[in-house]
């Protein structure tokens, strides 16, 4: 497995009136070649921001970005810029209305001149074919469609010019729950397809949505207040969370057939501000376990199991959660 | 508070001082210059002489230095002498400024009350029949040229009706308070005419919007009489962005005053800048200029100030 | 994908259709551009030359050859009028054209970049829209072209005078265009589809022309509307004062200029040039007001 994407030490900060904000601190990550990671946090966590960094929309503070091995510099950004793609959350938003799904699907190419007029049109139509729309969408404006058909628009978008990465920003949470699964096994497809032609598509599925999560990711990367608290694959990260937040998340997820989570282990209290987060351990305000080493010292993301990564001084081992 | 107040002056300044350099500029492109005037007093001077002048008077050296020099004489509150009128610039202009202020200051009043009054009015039954009426009315005085409707003016209540005098400030031999007064409806009418069509729409607009909020609707639901919340809860709040448009209109109002003071012959900056302009007093039409930057300026100072202390949203 | 264009247009039309202000101000202009456009047949027929002076003629009452009378100057006044009427909405286009690219450039670039640019951009606007503009425009009217190294022989001519009060009335009546593009501007940019074009490498100028311009369109049309109106007045202001554009070529502004003494002695003359800047420039307002509401989504509502 090697790494497509390499993110060394990225912090993200925004300097506002009221101070600057930490919105990604200090994150070491990677995603592999065709597979799906899935980042999950609660809204201000700063997965967003993360996201944006690694569509190039947002330019990290300090850190480095590689891909494919190459660093992400400005260079190196326009020869990647056609291997990275992106779907946002809001499907109302992300498609202009005033220009026709088949420009809007061909307009990657346009912008990174793959083709010509004609080439492009033809693929336009090959992509909303493979998402599954009409074929006489093309011609139409995205006001003609419903929120999943113009997710699909936009997906098909990101696909258009062949990348081997699409950020996803929580491309399901605008979405009716039962358009949600339609669009989530179209991800699926498109992915297998991609392995079967001899590429490969990774996925940087951003979401809060564990439930999702666990129907779709390889491995699972869990954000706190702009750090990366705990990275494992899919089932270890189910099974058995090492970190106290990442317990939490889960336990807060109701499933059918166990009972309500036990209110012990549900955080309580709000994620404190991205302005001033609190030293040590940016999770020891909420953390029932936390003690008198959290409130000083971070934590560094430390390996408790095989690829399974957690930041935290007393990680919980299997079958505490 | 005192900072912004501070940081506030300091940006009019910067553009005071940015204003006359480039009215200084223009105003140097403005044909003929003020040698010309010397020789035409004196049609015997020779080529020689000419240049030597111009070497006296410095205008042979480049635009900066020149307004440097001028600058630098100005704020030593030497401002220049107006060849038209033989007296140092700031006589000439003192009685035109208080003039043009008592223009301004009555037709802002009167546009303002009337303004008000139309505009709520309007805004109680928006689509209803007096407010389209209300509303053309507001049209037709945004669009109409002021010097033409002083023109009208001059022609229905001088020429034919013979009601009003159609120029000047005052009788000469009467100069009784009703005398003055008589000339000065006319100006103060169009002026304010002028200015009342545009802020009664921003009254309308202001109270349609306030009278749609929240606020305004519990005010109706606790049994508040319509005439109370009209004009305690919504007038208040309605306000706030009127008062700022109004008081950022001085520019324009300014801009009325010169064409309306043309008209009627008052003696006012509008007309003493456009006389000097024709008669190339360059030095006056340089100050008056900067002295109606100036007012517009500080005009729009007062409505900064005035809409941070009226709006508690605005951090200062 | 025609049909669909359409679409948003046709309704668009049908809101404007239900504008009584709006549908009477496009016939009155309509009916305007007939009036002023008359001119060519009119000339050609009867052979009048507008310019052609007749002290004879002065102030001649309307006769069947001339149906409004003459001027001070013995010329018709209908041909008079109608061929000022071209150069006053010529003029009004024009300076708005300008004005307007102007505006759009400085408010597109200022929402767009933001940061430091777009500070020091609306700073200079704000400056601009606080000065008193008419003693501005006419300190610029006043501009000797020949000391802007312009040939004698143009500064003097007619074209000159033309295009000078076209580029003066642009060079101040671009601000409230760049304000509005501006505040457009700023929320196009955080959509989400010009960030997925930013994310695929697109250039800044790719971005405004193609998802920021079209988008903020309908705002620029209605503000493009507004400013003819008062550049219009302004032009009829200048050539009023004798700054703007000089005789013999007419414009409603400079048919004006004498008539102060023509109150007393001929007053039909100073109402005809008045009256019609009047009623092109309330249309035209109107107009303006009648595409706000057919282009604004709200307007549907009831309330």
């Amino acid at each position: 497995m090697s790494a497509l994407v390499e993110l060394q030490d990225v912090s993200v900060h925004f300097p506002t009136q009221s101070g600057v904000v930490r919105a990604v601190q200090h994150v070491s990550l990677e995603i592999a070649e065709g597979e799906t990671l899935a980042l999950v946090g609660e809204s201000g966590s700063g997965k967003s921001t993360l996201g944006f960094t690694m569509a190039g929309l947002q330019k990290p503070s300090s850190g480095q970005l590689a891909f494919d091995g190459r660093a992400l510099d400005e260079a190196g950004w326009k020869a990647a810029r056609r291997q990275i793609q992106i779907v946002f959350q809001d499907p109302f938003g992300a498609l202009d209305p005033r220009m026709p799904v088949s420009d809007i699907v061909a307009e990657p190419l346009l912008i990174q001149r793959i083709g010509d007029a004609a080439q492009r049109r033809a693929r336009a139509a090959e992509l909303v074919a493979q998402v599954g729309l009409p074929r006489d969408a093309l011609n139409r404006y995205p006001h003609e469609f419903s929120g999943g058909q113009r997710q699909r628009i936009a997906i098909a978008r990101a696909l258009a010019p062949s990348p081997r990465l699409i950020v996803a920003d929580e491309p399901l949470s605008a979405l009716d729950v039962s358009i949600q699964s339609q669009v989530l096994n179209l991800m699926q497809d498109l992915q297998e397809a991609a392995a079967a032609r001899g590429e490969s598509l990774a996925y940087l599925f951003i979401s809060h949505d564990l439930a999702v999560v666990n129907h779709l990711a390889s491995r699972v990367a869990v954000l706190y207040l702009g750090r990366l608290v705990e990275v494992a694959p899919r089932a270890d990260l189910f099974a058995g969370p090492a970190h106290p937040y990442t317990a939490a998340l889960l336990a807060a997820v109701p499933r059918i057939g166990r009972s309500r989570a036990l209110p012990a282990q549900a955080i309580s209290g709000e994620m404190p501000s991205p302005l001033h987060p609190p030293p040590g351990c940016v999770f020891h305000t909420r953390c029932p376990r936390a003690e008198a080493r959290c409130r000083t010292e971070v934590p560094a993301l430390a390996a408790v199991g095989e690829g399974h990564l957690a930041a935290c001084h007393f990680p919980l081992t299997g079958g505490e959660a | 508070m005192r900072r912004f107040i501070l940081r506030r002056l300091g940006q009019t300044l910067l553009v005071l001082l940015v204003m006359s350099f480039v009215i200084y500029g223009l105003i140097g492109l403005m044909p003929g210059d003020p040698l010309d005037v010397m020789i035409a007093s004196n049609p015997g001077a020779s080529p020689e002489v000419v240049a030597r002048l111009r070497v006296i008077y410095g205008l042979d050296q480049p635009l900066m230095l020149r307004y440097a020099h001028w600058l630098l004489a100005a704020l030593q509150g030497d401002l220049g002498f107006s060849r038209t009128h033989s007296q140092p610039v700031l006589v000439v202009l003192a009685p035109a400024l208080w003039t043009t202020c008592k223009l301004m200051l009555i037709s802002f009043v009167v546009s303002v009350i009337l303004a008000l009054g139309l505009g709520i009015v309007s805004a109680l039954r928006p689509g209803g029949w007096l407010d389209s009426l209300i509303s053309l009315a507001a049209f037709a005085g945004i669009s109409v040229p002021v010097f033409w409707l002083a023109l009208m003016m001059i022609l229905v209540f001088a020429v034919e009706l013979h009601w009003l005098p159609a120029s000047g400030r005052e009788t000469v031999g009467d100069g009784s308070l009703l005398d003055v007064v008589r000339h000065l409806i006319m100006p103060v009418a169009t002026l304010a005419l002028a200015n009342t069509g545009g802020f009664t729409r921003f009254v309308r607009a202001s109270m349609i919007e306030t009278l749609r909020m929240d606020h305004i609707r519990t005010a109706r639901a606790k049994g508040n009489g319509e005439g109370r919340v009209v004009l305690i809860h919504a007038l208040r709040n309605a306000m706030i962005p009127v008062l700022t448009v109004m008081a950022l209109s001085f520019g324009t109002l300014f801009s009325g005053a010169l064409l309306t003071e043309t008209m009627f012959a008052q003696p006012g900056m509008g007309k003493m800048i456009y006389d000097a302009i024709l008669s190339n007093d360059f030095n006056l039409a340089l100050v008056g200029l900067l002295f109606a930057t100036l007012i517009t300026l500080l005009s729009n100072l007062a409505a900064d100030l005035a809409y941070a202390w009226l709006d508690p949203r605005i951090k200062l | 994908m025609q049909d669909q264009a359409i679409g948003v247009w046709r309704l668009r039309w049908r809101r404007l259709r239900g504008h009584r202000g709006g549908m009477v101000s496009l016939l009155v202009l309509g009916l305007l551009v007939l009036f002023v456009l008359a001119a060519f047949p009119l000339q050609a027929i009867t052979g009048i030359d507008p310019d052609a002076t007749d002290l004879f003629a002065r102030f001649d009452p309307p006769s069947a050859t001339h149906l409004l009378g003459m001027d001070e100057a013995g010329r018709d006044v209908l041909l008079r009028l109608m061929i000022g009427g071209q150069i006053s909405l010529l003029v009004g286009l024009l300076a708005t054209l300008l004005g307007g690219v102007i505006g759009v450039t400085v408010g597109v670039i200022a929402g767009y970049f933001g940061g430091r640019l777009d500070g020091a951009l609306m700073r200079f606007t704000d400056g601009m829209i606080a000065l008193p503009l008419l003693p501005l425009l006419i300190v610029l009217g006043a501009v000797d072209l020949t000391k802007l190294g312009f040939s004698s022989e143009f500064a003097h001519s007619g074209a000159a005078g033309f295009w000078r009060i076209v580029v003066i009335i642009s060079l101040v009546d671009w601000t409230s265009i760049a304000r509005l593009v501006r505040a457009a501007t700023l929320q196009i940019r955080e959509r989400d589809y010009v960030r997925a074009a930013r994310a695929a490498g697109a250039s800044a100028f790719y971005m405004m022309r193609t998802h920021i311009l079209p988008n903020i369109a309908t705002p620029i049309i209605v503000s493009f509307t507004l400013t003819v109106g008062r550049v219009i007045l302004a032009e009829s202001v200048l050539s009023f004062l004798g700054f703007g554009v000089v005789p013999p070529t007419p414009s409603w502004g400079n048919m004006l200029n004498n008539a102060q003494e023509l109150v007393t002695t001929a007053p039909a003359l100073a109402v005809y040039p008045g009256l019609l800047i009047f009623i092109t420039v309330i249309a035209v307002n109107f107009l303006g007001d009648g595409l706000q509401h057919a282009f604004d989504p709200r307007s549907d509502r009831k309330d």
